[in-house]
C-alpha cells in the first residue's frame, strides 16, 4: 500500500486506475468450503426432517463419504493439473478399467488355477503396481504427445483414448473379470490407506503446483499458450508432462480399486472421468484454463461425496441421483462461465 | 565485440507463410548504442521481421549475424541466451500470474535444481522485479496481484520492464505504445531514453512518426514485406517517410541513404 502514495510528479505514473486492485476477491477455495458446509447443513436439517437422525454425526457415514472421494479424488487430483493447462482429459476413468485388469492380472496368487499368466503369480506386490502404473503412464504420454504435436483438442484426443483403452480392458481377457490378488495386493485398498494415498496425493502435487517451476508453467500455459512459448517454455514437453501424470495418476486409481474390490472388471470406473472433472470444477478449477488449485479439488470433491451420500441417506432412488449429478455437473460449468464473464467486463 | 561495430545484420531474410510472402530479402542493419525504428503500413512484416530476428519462428530464407557470429535461433530462448529480449505486439503475460512471475516466467529463480521440480525462490524473484519496475521508473501498487486485474498500461510496462531488465545486447518493441494513452506512452518513451543512455541498442517497431522522430537515429521504412529503404532521423521529414511507407513519390530512393 505504501508504494501507490510514492508519486513523483515529474514522471507521470503508469499505473492509475489501480485502487480498486487493493480489494482482493473472496478465493474459490473459500466459497467452495463454505459451499461444503452449506450443503452438508443441509443434508442435516433434511435428516432430522425426514430420516429423525443425524446426517453428519455419524462415523461409519462419514468414512464411506471418504473412501468414496478418495478412489476418484486420485482421479481428479491429475485431472485439476490438465484443466489449468487449459485442456482436459475424458480417458481417466477408461485408464482405471485397464490398468486395474492389467495390474490385478500380475498379481494373483498361485493357488488359483485359471490365473491368466499361471507362471507369473505370486509375484512381489511391486510388479503388478509397476506395471499397472506404466499402463497408466503409456496413456497419458500418448494423450499428451497427440495434443502438443498435433495440435488436436485436448478434448478429441482423450476421447479418443477413453475409447481405445476400454477396448483393450476388455480385450484384455475377452472380457472375463480377473480375481484372486495377493494379501499383499489386496492390503492397498484395504482400510482407510485408499484415503491416505489421495491426501498424500492431495498434498505431492499441492507442493508442486503452488512451489515449483513447474507448477508456475503449468499455471502460465493454461493462462496465455503463445505468451508462454515466447517467454521460452518448452510448451509440449510440458503438456506431454502434465498428461502423464494424470495418466499415472489414474491407473493408481485404478489399482486401489481393484486391490478394494479383490477382483478387476473392464468396465471399472465408467463415468469416473466426468466424476474427476466435476470434482475439480466445483471446487473452482475453471475449464477455460490458468486457475484452479488442489485445495479447491480436495474441497470439490468433499462436495461431490456429501451430495451423493446424502442422496442415499435420504433414500432418492439411484435414478434421480443420476440425473441430479448431471445436473450439478452443467450447474458447476455455468458457475465457471458466469465467473470468466464477469472477469473480463470487468477489466 | 565485433570489431565493424555491428550488433544485427541480416542479410536477404525471407519469410513465406505458405503463398503470402511476409517478408522478403531483408538486409538490415543495426550498430552498438543505436536505437532504430521500423515503421510500414499493416502487413508491410514489421512484426514477421521481428519474429525471425527474434527466434519465434525460422526464416524461410536468409541470414541473420549477432555480434559479427551468424546465428540461427531456434527458440525464443536460444536468442534470449544471447541477450536479445522482445516486447511483442499481442502482449506476451499470463493473465492469471502475478508480475514476478510473468516478469521470470520461463528463467525463474529456483533454490536448487530438481528439474521442472525446482522450488521457486519467490522472495529473489519479487526483489529483483521491484528492482526492475523501479529502475525503468514503473509504479505498481501491488505485485502480487494478476495481470489480469491491471490496466492496458501497466501491462504494458510490467511486459517493457520484463524486457529492459534482461536485455543485455538488443531491446526489440513491437508497437509499444499502439493501445496506451498519453501519459504511459510518455512512460514507456522515458524508459526508451534511458536505455538509450545505457546504450543499449533497440528496434523499435512504431506507427507513430512523432514518436519515431524523437526517440530514434534511423528509420528503417518496409513496404509490402521489403524493406523500402533507410532515413537518418535528422536528416530527414515526415513527408519523406510517408511517401517511402506508402511508395507514391517515386524518386525517393535516390534522396534517401539507401543501403
Ligand atoms: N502466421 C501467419 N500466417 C499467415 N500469414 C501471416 C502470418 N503472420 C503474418 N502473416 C501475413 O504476413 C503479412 C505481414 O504481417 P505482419 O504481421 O508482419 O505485418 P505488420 O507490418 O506487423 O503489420 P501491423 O502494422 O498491422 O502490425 C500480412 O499479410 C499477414 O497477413
Ligand atoms: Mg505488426
Amino acid at each position: 500500500m505504501a508504494e501507490r502514495t510514492v508519486t513523483n510528479q515529474a514522471e507521470p505514473v503508469a499505473a492509475v486506475a489501480t485502487v480498486e486492485g487493493g480489494k482482493r476477491q473472496r478465493s474459490h477455495e473459500l466459497n467452495a468450503l463454505i459451499g461444503l458446509v452449506g450443503i452438508a447443513l443441509i443434508f442435516e436439517i433434511l435428516g432430522w426432517i425426514f430420516q429423525g437422525q443425524s446426517f453428519l454425526f455419524n462415523t461409519q457415514r462419514l468414512s464411506i463419504i471418504i473412501l468414496q472421494v478418495a478412489v476418484v479424488g486420485i482421479i481428479a487430483i491429475g485431472v485439476t493439473q490438465v484443466i489449468i493447462t487449459g485442456g482436459i482429459d475424458l480417458s481417466s476413468g477408461s485408464i482405471v478399467g485397464l490398468t486395474a485388469m492389467v495390474a490385478m492380472s500380475f498379481a494373483q496368487v498361485g493357488t488359483y488355477p485359471r490365473a491368466v499368466y499361471p507362471n507369473l503369480t505370486d509375484l512381489p506386490v511391486v510388479i503388478p503396481v509397476l506395471i499397472g502404473l506404466s499402463v497408466g503412464l503409456a496413456a497419458g504420454f500418448i494423450n499428451g504427445a497427440l495434443i502438443a504435436y498435433t495440435r488436436i483438442p485436448p478434448f478429441i484426443a482423450t476421447l479418443g483414448m477413453m475409447v481405445t483403452a476400454r477396448g483393450a480392458a476388455k480385450w484384455y481377457t475377452r472380457g472375463q473379470p480377473v480375481s484372486f490378488p495377493t494379501d499383499s495386493f489386496a492390503a492397498i485398498g484395504q482400510g482407510m490407506t485408499p484415503v491416505i494415498i489421495f491426501l498424500a496425493i492431495a498434498a505431492l502435487f499441492h507442493v508442486a503446483l503452488k512451489y515449483t517451476v513447474y507448477g508456475k508453467h503449468t499455471y502460465a500455459i493454461g493462462s496465455n499458450e503463445s505468451a508462454a512459448r515466447v517467454s521460452g517454455i518448452s510448451v509440449e514437453r510440458h503438456l506431454i508432462l502434465v498428461y502423464s501424470i494424470a495418466g499415472v495418476l489414474a491407473a493408481l486409481a485404478g489399482i486401489v480399486i481393484a486391490s478394494r474390490g479383490l477382483t478387476a472388471q473392464a468396465g471399472m470406473g465408467v463415468m469416473y472421468e466426468l466424476q474427476a472433472i466435476a470434482m475439480a470444477v466445483i471446487g473452482g478449477v475453471s475449464l477455460s484454463g490458468g486457475r484452479g488449485s488442489i485445495v479447491g479439488t480436495v474441497i470439490g470433491a468433499a462436495i461431490f461425496g456429501v451430495i451423493i451420500s446424502g442422496f442415499t441417506f435420504l433414500r432418492l432412488s439411484a435414478y434421480y441421483q443420476e440425473m441430479i449429478m448431471g445436473a450439478i455437473i452443467v450447474a458447476a460449468v455455468v458457475a465457471d462461465v458466469y465467473r470468466q464473464r464477469y472477469r473480463t467486463s470487468a477489466r | 565485440m565485433a570489431s565493424d561495430g555491428i550488433v544485427l545484420k541480416t542479410e536477404g531474410l525471407t519469410k513465406y507463410y505458405g503463398g503470402v510472402h511476409a517478408l522478403e530479402d531483408a538486409d538490415f542493419t543495426l550498430q552498438e548504442g543505436e536505437h532504430v525504428a521500423i515503421v510500414g503500413d499493416n502487413g508491410a512484416g514489421k512484426s514477421t521481421f521481428v519474429r525471425q530476428i527474434t527466434g519465434v519462428e525460422q526464416p524461410t530464407a536468409g541470414k541473420i549475424f549477432f555480434d559479427g557470429k551468424e546465428v540461427t535461433f531456434g527458440s525464443p530462448i536460444d536468442a534470449r541466451d544471447v541477450g536479445i529480449e522482445a516486447v511483442f505486439q499481442n502482449l506476451a503475460l499470463a493473465d492469471d500470474l502475478d508480475v514476478p512471475s510473468n516478469i521470470f516466467l520461463g528463467r525463474e529463480e529456483t533454490y536448487f535444481n530438481l528439474g521442472p521440480f525446482s522450488f521457486l525462490n519467490e522472495k529473489k524473484m519479487y526483489k529483483r522485479s521491484m528492482e526492475a519496475l523501479e529502475r525503468t521508473g514503473v509504479k505498481i501498487p501491488n505485485l502480487r496481484n494478476n495481470i489480469a486485474n491491471m490496466s492496458g498500461g501497466q501491462r504494458q510496462c510490467v511486459a517493457i520492464s520484463r524486457a529492459a531488465s534482461f536485455a543485455s545486447k538488443l531491446i526489440i518493441m513491437d508497437e509499444p505504445t499502439a493501445a496506451l494513452g498519453v501519459q504511459e506512452t510518455t512512460q514507456v518513451e522515458n524508459i526508451i531514453r534511458g536505455l538509450k543512455k545505457q546504450g543499449i541498442p533497440l528496434i523499435l517497431v512504431s506507427h507513430n512518426l512523432r514518436q519515431v522522430f524523437n526517440l530514434v537515429d534511423k528509420i528503417w521504412v518496409f513496404r509490402r514485406g521489403k524493406i523500402a529503404g533507410m532515413l537518418e532521423a535528422d536528416k530527414t521529414d515526415g513527408n519523406e517517410v510517408v511517401s517511402l511507407i506508402t511508395g507514391v513519390k517515386t524518386g525517393v530512393h535516390e534522396n534517401a541513404s539507401y543501403i
